[in-house]
């Protein structure tokens, strides 16, 4: 197991079957967060959510023992969360289905409006700097909250992995069983709509 | 992801924008990238304003574990280990 797990992850692993409260109270104040923010996406409801994500500590525990090793131990308590919130949500029959990760693949999206750019394929508007003094105010975070929000399932997901949650590509396309490609895509597009909902926030009058 | 890089015209850059600041361009393709970079305004700007999105989401505040999920799992843990 050493060979594969971060030592970090390994330790941690130790500590847990070793029946060590504390590091189990460790590893979720740092993932509990990321977990509900995924569950919330598979469910209808923050209450269901909480409930998926008890259940998947309850398994953590119970397959602790039997935990390989061949992904990092994030990797696998995020596998044990979304086949938890895919069975709940099929419960529900309200989530939405996971499916809609292909269906959103469909058509080009471009990053910005054609229409800011002239025949040739150049800045016909140019973007104009953001001033600098109202980037990091409460309301431009809010702005960018509820455009994240506003985003397709599947960009919101990986937006929220990869910028939010600060998770690497690779742990990303493995949690959420995509493509390099479309992982980039995803990312790409999640992105380039925060940015137009900030230009567009940012070039208003204060 | 090739497309026309021969001639990358600002419309094309901010599609590449993403595969560039993943470092997934190829050295020929971040060559042109930045080409064009050096000589474009408009598109400076625009990496730029990418750049600080990333940032700004990166600052979006997570929620802290409430107190009751904190217990209930204390609980299920001190359960799990008298097994």
């Amino acid at each position: 197991m050493q060979q594969l797990l971060s030592q970090q992850d390994a330790k941690l692993v130790e500590r847990l079957r070793a029946g060590d409260e504390e590091a189990f109270m460790e590893l979720i104040r740092g993932l509990n967060p990321s977990l509900l923010r995924v569950a919330r996406m598979f469910v209808p409801t923050a209450a269901l959510a909480e409930d998926v994500v008890q259940e998947t500590w309850l398994a953590v525990l119970k397959g602790i023992d039997r935990f390989e090793g061949r992904s990092s131990l994030k990797t696998w308590i995020f596998r044990i969360l979304t086949n938890t919130a895919k069975t709940r949500g099929e419960r529900e029959r309200r989530s939405v289905p996971f499916s809609a990760l292909d269906t959103e693949e469909g058509g080009f999206e471009p990053a910005v409006e054609r229409s800011r750019f002239t025949g040739t394929g150049h800045w016909a508007v140019l973007p104009r700097a953001w001033p600098e003094d109202r980037l990091l105010a409460k309301e431009t975070l809010s702005v960018v909250e509820r455009a994240i929000e506003r985003l397709p399932l599947s960009q919101q997901q990986v937006i929220t992995l990869r910028d939010v949650e600060g998770w690497t590509a690779d742990e990303v396309r493995n949690a959420l069983a995509l493509s390099e490609t479309n992982q980039r895509v995803l990312l790409h597009r999640g992105r380039a709509k925060v940015r137009r909902a900030l230009e567009q926030y940012l070039s208003e009058e204060q | 992801m090739s497309i026309g890089l021969a001639h990358l015209n600002c419309l094309e850059l901010v599609e590449l924008v993403t595969a560039y600041l993943e470092g997934e361009l190829s050295s020929g393709e971040r060559k042109r990238f930045e080409a064009h970079l050096s000589a474009c305004d408009g598109c400076t700007t625009y990496v730029e304003q990418m750049r600080r999105t990333i940032e700004l989401t990166g600052t979006l505040r997570m929620d802290d574990v409430s107190r009751e999920a904190e217990e209930a799992l204390r609980d299920a843990f001190r359960d799990w280990k008298g097994r």
